[in-house]
This record gives structure tokens, sequence and C-alpha cells, in this order.
């Protein structure tokens, strides 16, 4: 019986550890990745003389979500084939990506694109930064970015983003949307990247109008739906009528709750507003949409921009890059044009252009935010 | 007070509908002798299955069609668990290993059918999922109606009536007699004419359905779409659950319901105001605390079905 007990608990660790790391494993993708990257060595030892001169290669490496997920793998994706083409490069000669199956795969793929005799690198979202940092103390001659971290090394552009700011534009859209003056913010874990999101909504809110009370929770989880869901519910209920959520897969949860009041009352006034790409077709019920709005990462935009300038000799080796809205590297979706009004775009556009011309700085941690508050 | 309430109790259960119903499956394996960590697997199943049913079918189906991809999701779930079925029960392999094919399978399979027919990692959210809705009459008495029967998901209702039933099965009737002999000492039932081989087969096909029923449940609730990420524990705790109730359905009923009041207890202390002060670290770490605390000091020992996890093998000793 003990004995029993004993290898049960064994096994159910062993089982955690397992799921966890079978996690989106995907036999396509493998295949797929070898097949293609068979491609560019075919070309590439077919041109092998006339290549040496005009050469430049750009790849990326995805991490689990693949090349086509909607978010941020799929958009870098479109960053580099629109640099492709404004370069007259193409998939297999000049730019192509790589898919991970699972996170065993980050090294062995970085190292394969560099064994290619690729001159740009992207390691695409922050599950890659360590297997970035480790193969580019390796590789010294080869150029690489990470995405959405920081990365130390010569050789390495750390693409970030300031969500804080669009985060604060988003805020002031909520502001202008809520009528009973309290509106909610959702983060997935609680630490500096998701604060970000939190200071720059709270004083987006807060620079249009002081008294609209903004509450805050996280759910600890960036894919726990049932308590993002839980919570928004005890928002809605609490007066809340627009919930700002950057947590992933949890906002799934809150879609579904506002979802949920607005089926059960079409006239209930609840909104959502999205984060990292437009969640338009999350919020759609019926024939009405529950999405306000949606804080968007343009994770093409730096991707293109990084790798033309590689391209131009000018890489930002050692860098990290902050893609604001100067750059167009964060911006609000306007594709829920009944919800999303003129008004409130015209109100966001001036907040846009206050934030260009230096004379707001969006706050960014709790310290600077409590100094934005009391600067108001 | 009445307000706490009023927002603590449709959280807790929306939240305890799905771990209920897959807690019940597990009462019925494990009730039987066969272990059954699979059942995270398949919620899994169930949640891929009701998702993509609904996504298919939605146009042709209506407002039907939450209900009928529930119910495919749970026929293939249980078409699905009797590959755990004969691997433990006919082949005798080690059940715990069986239990963790299953949810390596179930994953892998979901995720890559989903890859093949959409193209993407997830899937589209459904747009005919489960709403809440209240409850003819019982919606307006007072007090009573708003909190328990305004606003509810039918799903949870459901659930605790399925474990009011699982309960009559298993105690009430000559089959749950049979089940739970077979799962005690299956050398005795089988001297008595009970085929242990088919009762064990029954039982884990009926945890399959039921497990598919908790994962679609939840699909079509709570996560509207289906991911890698859709399903990530929730099977894990419905086993605690069922552990924590002793095998017993009511028990398992009562765990899950637990586990959802603790969860929206500390989704909601937040706003309450006697809570509003505890440091909110100690809020995220309740439902775990309490859990613990009522699994050392209030319910005794648990005491599994005695030949849980052994295979029968007929005429040994």
């Amino acid at each position: 019986m003990k004995k029993n007990r004993l290898l049960f608990l064994i096994s159910l660790l062993l089982m955690v550890g397992l799921v966890l790391g079978a996690c989106g494993t995907d036999e396509e993708d493998t295949t797929e990745g070898t097949e293609d990257t068979t491609d560019t060595t075919d070309t590439e030892e077919g041109t092998d003389t006339e290549t040496e001169a005009a050469d430049f290669k750009a790849g990326m490496v995805t991490d689990i979500g693949g090349v086509d997920d909607k978010s941020f793998n799929q958009s870098a994706w479109e960053g580099l084939v629109a640099f492709g083409e404004d370069n007259g490069l193409s998939k297999g000669s000049g730019i192509d990506y790589v898919q991970s199956a699972n996170d065993a795969d980050y090294l062995p793929n970085l190292n394969r694109l560099v064994q290619q005799d690729y001159n740009l690198v992207f390691g695409i979202g922050y599950l890659l930064a360590e297997a970035v940092s480790e193969v580019a103390g390796q590789n010294p001659d080869t150029n690489f970015a990470i995405v959405d971290s920081v990365v130390e090394g010569d050789n390495v552009a750390s693409i970030t983003f300031q969500e804080h700011q669009g985060s604060f534009l988003v805020g002031v859209a909520a502001a202008l949307k809520t009528e009973s003056n309290k509106v909610g913010f959702v983060g997935g874990v609680e630490g500096d990247l998701i604060k970000k999101f939190e200071a720059g909504f709270e004083a987006g809110v807060k620079s249009v109008d002081p008294s609209i009370e903004v509450v805050s929770q996280y759910a600890d989880s960036f894919g726990a739906p049932d308590k993002g869901k839980a919570i928004a519910a005890s928002m809605y209920n609490s007066g809340v009528d627009v919930i700002y959520h950057a947590s992933g897969g949890t906002g799934n949860g809150v879609f579904a709750q506002a979802k949920d009041i607005k089926n059960a009352d079409p006239d209930a006034y609840v909104w959502v507003i999205g984060v990292d790409r437009d969640q338009h077709e999350e919020g759609v019920i019926g024939d009405t949409n529950v999405t306000l709005t949606s804080m968007v990462k343009r994770v093409d935009i730096a991707v293109q921009s990084v790798s033309q300038q590689a391209l131009d000799g000018e890489f930002p080796g050692g860098e990290v890059l902050a893609f604001g809205i100067a750059e167009d590297g964060v911006g609000v979706a306007q594709t829920n044009e009944e919800a999303y009004t003129a008004e409130i775009n015209d109100a966001v556009e001036e907040w846009k252009q206050k934030i260009l011309g230096g004379e707001v700085e969006v706050p960014a941690t709790d310290d600077e935010l409590a100094a934005y508050l009391e600067s108001l | 007070m009445l307000d706490v309430l009023q927002s603590i109790i449709p959280i807790a259960l929306f939240y305890s509908a799905p771990l209920i119903f897959t807690a019940l499956g597990g009462v019925f394996s494990e009730r039987s002798g066969v272990v059954n960590i699979g059942l995270e697997g398949l919620m899994v199943m169930g949640a891929f299955v009701g998702i993509v049913f609904n996504l298919a079918f939605v146009d042709v189906l209506g407002a039907a069609t939450p209900w009928v991809s529930v119910l495919v999701a749970m026929v293939v779930s249980a078409v699905f668990s009797s590959i755990h079925a004969v691997a433990s029960v006919s082949f005798r392999a080690d059940q715990v290993v069986s239990g963790v094919a299953i949810n390596f399978l179930a994953l892998g399979l979901g995720v890559f059918l989903t890859k093949q027919w959409y193209g993407k990692g997830q899937t589209d959210m459904v747009s005919r999922p489960f709403y809440s809705t209240d409850i003819p009459f019982l919606a307006d008495i007072p007090i009573i109606g708003p909190l328990l029967f305004q606003k509810i998901y039918l799903t949870s209702y459901i659930a605790i009536i399925a474990a009011i039933v699982a309960w009559y099965v298993l105690y009430k009737t000559p089959f749950g007699l049979r089940l739970r002999s077979v799962g005690e000492h299956p050398m005795a039932a089988d001297t008595n004419g009970i085929n242990v081989y088919t009762m064990r087969y029954i039982a884990v096909i009926i945890s399959g359905a039921l497990g598919g029923l908790g994962g679609s449940v939840f699909a079509l609730t709570i996560a509207l779409n289906f991911s890698q990420s859709t399903i990530v524990g929730q099977g894990f705790m419905s086993l605690a659950a069922v552990i924590f109730g002793k095998w017993h359905p009511l028990g398992a009923m009562g765990a899950a319901l637990f586990f959802g009041f603790a969860q929206s207890l500390s989704v909601i202390g937040a706003g309450v105001p006697f809570l509003a002060d505890v440091p909110k670290i100690y809020l995220t770490i309740a439902p775990y605390l309490l859990t613990i605390l009522a699994l050392a000091g209030f319910i005794g020992r648990a005491e599994a079905p005695k030949a849980n996890g052994q295979p029968y093998i007929k005429g040994s000793r």
C-alpha cells in the first residue's frame, strides 16, 4: 500500500513534468522545419559561387506557438516577409523561419540557422532569451535579435516594446467609454513586464478623469481562463464596465464572462480591451462585439526595421530597442467602429500627440505612476 | 453579506461543474479497481471534441449546438478511454503508465489535429457556448432565488444532479454493488459469478464519458476555444477531489465544490470589506492551504478501494 502510494506520487510528479514538456508537441512542425531548411541548403549549395557579393540572409526561430499563431510569431514572420519584399528576398532564399515544437528545440534551431550562414537570426518571444544568449556567445560573427526580452552581448539586439504607452492610450479610451466611472485591469503574473501595462493603463484613465476608479487584479497565471472568468465576474458585479486584460490565455475567461453577461441582457454595458494583437474576433457575440479595442504590439514593424538596419550595416548590436508609439511599435486597434467612436479616436490621437511631443511621460512602474498621479 | 454570497456562489458553481463531472468519472473507475490518472487526458479529449464539433455544426444545429457537442464529446471520450481499459484490464499493464499514456495521447492528438484542421495553434472561439440563465420560478424566491438560481449555468445543476445519480447507482443498485465489489475483492466477486473484466471495462468507459463531459463543459463555459493550454491541471484537481472525497460520489462533489468556493473566495476577497485588508498573497494561497488543512484535519483517513491499481488475473490467489 505504502509502496503504491509512493509510486503514485512519483509518477504524478513525472507526469506533470512530461505534460509540461509535451505542450505543443507537433510532429508536423519538425518535419516542416526540416524540409524548409533542407530546401535552403539546396539552394545555397546550388548558388554557392555567385552568392558571395550581396548575400544577406535573415531567419527567425519561433517559440512553441508556431509561425501561424495569429500572434507574435506570425506577426514577426509577416515583418520578415515585408522586409524580403522590399529587398527582393523570399522564403528559402534570403529569409526563412524554423518552428520549435518544444522548449528543447530552441538551441538546435538557432544553431541550425547559424550554421547555414544566416547573417541575422531572430528569436521570437522571451522564451528564447536563454538560448539566444548562449548561441550568441558562441557565434560572435552572427547577429542576433530577441523579441520581448533583453539579452546582453555586442551581437544581440533586444527588441522590447513600450507597452505602457499603448496601455496609456487604451486607458484613455476606457475612461471615455465608462459610464460607471469604474474600470478594471486583469493581469497575468505580477512582475515588471505586466506592471508596465497596469501603470500605463491607470495613468491613461486618470489623465482623462482622475475621479475614475481603477480596480486591478492578478490571476497569477497566463493560462487560467477559469480564474480570468471569476475575476471578470466579480469585477463586473461590482460595477466595473470596462476591463483591460494583459493576461494571455487567462483573458479568454474575461471575454467569456463579458459575452455571457451580454447574452443574458443585450443592453448590458460591458466592454473588454484586448492585448498584444487585435482581439476583435474574441469579442463577437451575435451581431455585437464586446471588444472595445486592443493594445497592439507591432512585432512585424520591429522585425522589419531591425532587418533593414542590419542589411544597411547599421545593426544595433548590444542595444535595447524600445519600440513605442513614435516608431509605430505599439498602437490601438480600431476594428470595432461601433463602440470605438470617432470621439474616442480623436481623444486618443490627441493624447498620442502629447506623448510624442514629450508633454506626457507615461509611467511604467508603481513609483512613476504615483509621481504621475501626483502631478495631475 | 448577501452581496458577497451572491458574487461567490455563481463563481464557485461554474468553477466546480467541470471538476464534479470529471471527479465522478474518477470515482467510477477507481471504485472498480482501475486507477485513472488519465482524467486530465479525458478532459482534454472532451474539450477538443466539444469545441471542434461546436464549430463545425453550429450552422446546422442552432441553439442545440452546445448540448449536442457535449454529448458527442462524451461518446468520443468514452471510446478513447477504452484504450485505457484494454491496456489496464485485458493486458494488465501498469494502470498508472497507461493513464499517463492517455494524457499524452489526448494532448498530442488534440493539438496536432487542431493544427491540421485549422492551420494554427488554437481554434477559433465558438459562437454558441453555454450561457448562464435564470431558472424559471425558482429564481423569484426571495433571498435563495438570487443566490442560487439567477445567472447560473444549467451545467452546474446537472453536475450536482449527476453526483446524486452516481451515488444512487453506486450504492443503491445491484450494478453499483457489483462494481464496488470488483474494486474491493475481485476474486470474491468472480467466485460469485460477477464478470470482473466486464465490470471494469464498463467503469472505465463511464469514467471516459464523464471526463469528456467535464472537459467539454469547461471548454464551452469558460475557455470557449481549444489550445494546448485549455486544460492544464483541472484533471489532476479532479483526481484530488476523488481522493479528498474518499472515493464517494457525494464526497467528490463536495470536494469539487469546496475547491470552487476556495478559488472564488480568493478572487472575490479583494472586493470584500472584511477581507480587503488581508495581503493578496494569502488570498492567493488560500485555496491550497484550505485543502491541506481539510485533508489533514477534518476528513480523517482516506481509504482507497482495496484492489485499486491491481490488475485481476483469473484464478490467481
